[in-house]
């Protein structure tokens, strides 16, 4: 197969357990792959208004060109309705499952329909085999789903397993998808897509070669990306210490949520910190396919049993900066083995960490400010760093135990509008916050953005540029630079390549990298594409229900100052309006 | 002089499949169906990485199981596969004691390391090397 050519489009009907494929290269061509091809899919395929879980409900997973290609292309992206938002669902994961759906020969998967009984799916270029997942059904760990179906299927060394845990199975909108067992498809909810469809794993893998137009420019372009991230420094922050390098600098420059934002400092940062961690606790380092950064960090920790002397358990733990603070500094626990135990009971039960780590810092306040009590909690107490009371709300949560549990198990914004406290209940258009107060261009982009990630624009890197150089910029200025890298960014998940890449991938290089594969496109194209992606999935956004007009810009973030001082409601609406005008003009 | 691939600290290797991507570019294609070298976990990333590659065995068992001497033994260690005489009988795959020759999906043949090299240039960790033998 030339690796100009993807084009291939798996079709999975869950409900009828039989699949298809179809060959579906003018999408590429036009879209590219990733989300430009996976939203064009997601508009054929998702009726108008539909509620998330039902079986009508699809989940796309897409790559493009450059996986399995060159090097750093080792993300898949999924789009789908969010049950969390219901809007948009779009979620990035690492790890192995991009390069193995390139090598499997697939370009997209769709899965529609429902199974009666629980399923997990194997993939490959041979096809779709629907395996009974009767027995993994309801089990306490995902990591254990991941090693039975390890050892019960092929593929070894080159396959990916996503799976959910039993937050996925409880169909909790925040419950995410887990692969490899430290990579995530977090956010929004796809785990309890794969839940209502009974779906608990998809395995997938393959050996493909892929024959180049040019082979000499091809190595040639190769090694400059690859040299590029190996000797240059660029990608050094990820590679040494990982994404939890950024804790420190964050706090240093009061930029850091703390205890449900009622502070942007945070003083227990130097044992969360991502040195301290390394030192005490890095047990291993990873690497996702086809990547040689290995920001993967992962921590070993021991734990003794309590009424066995000598008897220990080790477990291994990857740990990230956005955890760090939602589990960590929101929560203001500052001792590293209870943030990594509670991270730990999060990632087995197959919660996004953010999500839990925002809803359970509201709580706490709540139940600080006397809005819950603990008839509330079932006799719980929830107090800033009480990791162990904590790991028992998040138990109680994925068993909805009683009334309260159920709300936070439909995130903080459903929480907030039955119990109250929703000034500082931390969610933009109904996903909960990220972990960066760095000042309005953080704010105008969580709130703008298509999934009110801090990876949709990456708002908080303008501002930290901005409170280095101390320079004034006009909140129109500001829009429009989230608008352009917004926009790009939609280029780098279409080919699909970490956004952690972004410094080696510039338009010069990817347009060079696709003539090495005999795909000619300029770089005012790849810019046009970009918006017009951006487009399309705002065009979905709003055909199902969002609007510029209402986001909700909670109170907090108003009140705790950032490096740029107090923010103002006003200014950051003006920011968000002035998006909103540019997406239109652009367009 | 005969050289071949060592493995020298398999617990710094992070599994990124460099290698094995490095290897199958050898033949100017993208992929991982002719590579000769591979990685696998040891059962799960967090117990680390196996590395699976020829290290060159003196007498080699594969060589005693090739029907059609495809398999020739290297002065010094090691094994050159003659294609033509190969008829991907796969009994060296099966036969390889530590499981390091592979299946070719493009030729449909076995395909064993040849001691270039390549790879070791896209191995940032230091895990594998080339050697004199």
């Amino acid at each position: 197969m030339e690796a100009s050519n993807l084009s291939k489009i798996l079709y999975i009907d869950l409900s009828n357990k039989r699949y298809w494929i179809e060959d579906r290269s003018e999408l590429f061509k036009e879209w590219l792959g990733g989300v430009g091809v996976g939203i064009k899919l997601l508009q054929e395929e998702c009726p108008k208004n539909i509620d998330p879980l039902s079986p009508e409900s699809p989940i796309i997973f897409c790559i493009g060109y450059f996986n399995g290609i060159y090097p750093l292309a080792s993300k898949t992206i999924a789009l789908f309705k969010s049950p969390l938002t219901k809007n948009l669902g779009e979620s990035h994961a690492g790890g192995r499952c991009g390069v193995a759906m390139r090598m499997a020969g697939y370009g997209g998967i769709v899965i529609k329909g429902s199974s009666e009984k629980p399923i997990y799916l194997v993939i490959s270029n041979e096809g779709v085999k629907f395996r009974d997942a009767s027995a993994l059904w309801g089990m306490n760990s995902s990591s254990t789903v991941g090693r039975i179906i390890r050892e019960r299927e092929a593929g070894a060394g080159i396959r990916a397993i996503m799976r959910i845990g039993k937050a996925g199975e409880k169909m909790i909108p925040y419950a995410c998808v887990n692969t490899e067992t430290f990579r995530h498809f977090g956010r929004l909810g796809l785990g309890a897509i794969f839940g209502s469809k009974k779906l608990k794993a998809i395995e997938i893998f393959g050996r493909n070669s892929f024959k180049i137009f040019n082979p000499k420019d091809y190595r040639s372009i190769y090694d400059e990306i690859y040299n590029a991230v190996i000797k240059s420094g660029a990608m050094k922050k990820y590679h040494d210490i990982g994404t939890s390098m950024n804790v420190l600098p964050l706090n240093n420059t009061s930029s850091l949520p703390c205890k449900n934002l009622q502070f942007s400092k945070f003083e227990g940062a130097e044992e969360l910190s991502g040195e301290n961690l390394a030192e005490k606790f890095l047990g291993r380092r990873a690497a996702c396919a086809h990547c040689p950064v290995s920001c993967i960090h992962i921590a070993a920790l021991r734990i003794p049993y309590e009424n066995e002397p000598y008897f220990y358990k080790t477990k291994m733990i990857a740990y990230d900066y956005e955890p760090i603070y939602s589990l960590g500094c929101m929560l203001g626990i500052k001792n590293p083995e209870g943030f990594l135990k509670l991270l730990d009971i999060v990632d087995e039960l197959g919660l996004d960490a953010m999500s839990t780590g925002v809803i359970l810092a509201w709580a706490t306040e709540c139940m600080e400010k006397g809005i819950i009590g603990i008839k509330d909690t079932n006799g719980l107490e929830l107090k800033w760093g009480d990791y162990e009371n904590y790991i028992k709300a998040v138990k109680k949560i994925v068993d909805m135990e009683n009334e309260f549990y159920e709300a936070l198990a439909n995130g903080v914004e459903y929480a907030s509008s039955i119990y109250g406290g929703k000034e500082f209940a931390l969610a933009y258009g109904g996903n909960e916050m990220p972990g960066y107060h760095c000042g309005i261009a953080t704010h105008i982009g969580f709130a703008v953005g298509m999934r009110h990630s801090h990876l949709d624009n990456a708002g908080y890197d303008i501002d930290q540029k901005i409170n280095a150089e101390k320079k004034i910029v006009s909140i129109e200025e500001i829009a429009k630079m989230i608008f352009e890298e917004e926009s790009w960014r939609q280029i780098l998940s279409s080919l699909v390549v970490c956004f952690f890449s972004r410094k080696v991938y510039t338009p010069e290089v990817i347009s060079r990298a696709f003539s090495a594969i005999g795909i000619n496109i300029t770089l005012s194209d790849l810019k046009e594409k970009g918006k017009a992606i951006l487009k399309e999935k705002y065009k979905f956004k709003i055909r199902e229900g969002f609007s510029f007009d209402n986001i909700r810009i909670p109170k907090r973030v108003t009140e705790t100052p950032t490096p740029q001082g107090i923010l103002k409601e006003d200014d950051i609406r003006k920011g968000i309006i002035e998006y909103k005008r540019l997406i239109e003009v652009e367009n | 002089m005969v050289k071949r691939l060592a493995v020298i600290d398999v617990d710094l290797c992070v599994g990124c499949q460099s290698c094995m991507f490095a290897c199958n570019r050898r033949f100017g294609e993208a992929g991982l169906a002719r590579t000769a070298i591979f990685v696998q976990s040891v059962g799960g990333f967090e117990r680390g990485f196996v590395v699976k590659v020829c290290r060159a065995c003196r007498d080699p068992p594969c060589v005693k199981v090739c029907p059609t001497n495809a398999l020739i033994e290297r002065k010094g260690g090691g094994v050159r596969l003659d294609y033509r005489k190969c008829i991907a009988c796969g009994n060296c795959i099966s036969n390889c004691t530590i499981g390091a020759i592979f299946w070719d999906e493009v030729m449909k043949k076995p395909i064993v390391c040849t001691y270039c090299g390549y790879c070791v240039n896209y191995c940032p960790y230091g895990v594998i090397k080339l050697e004199e033998i």
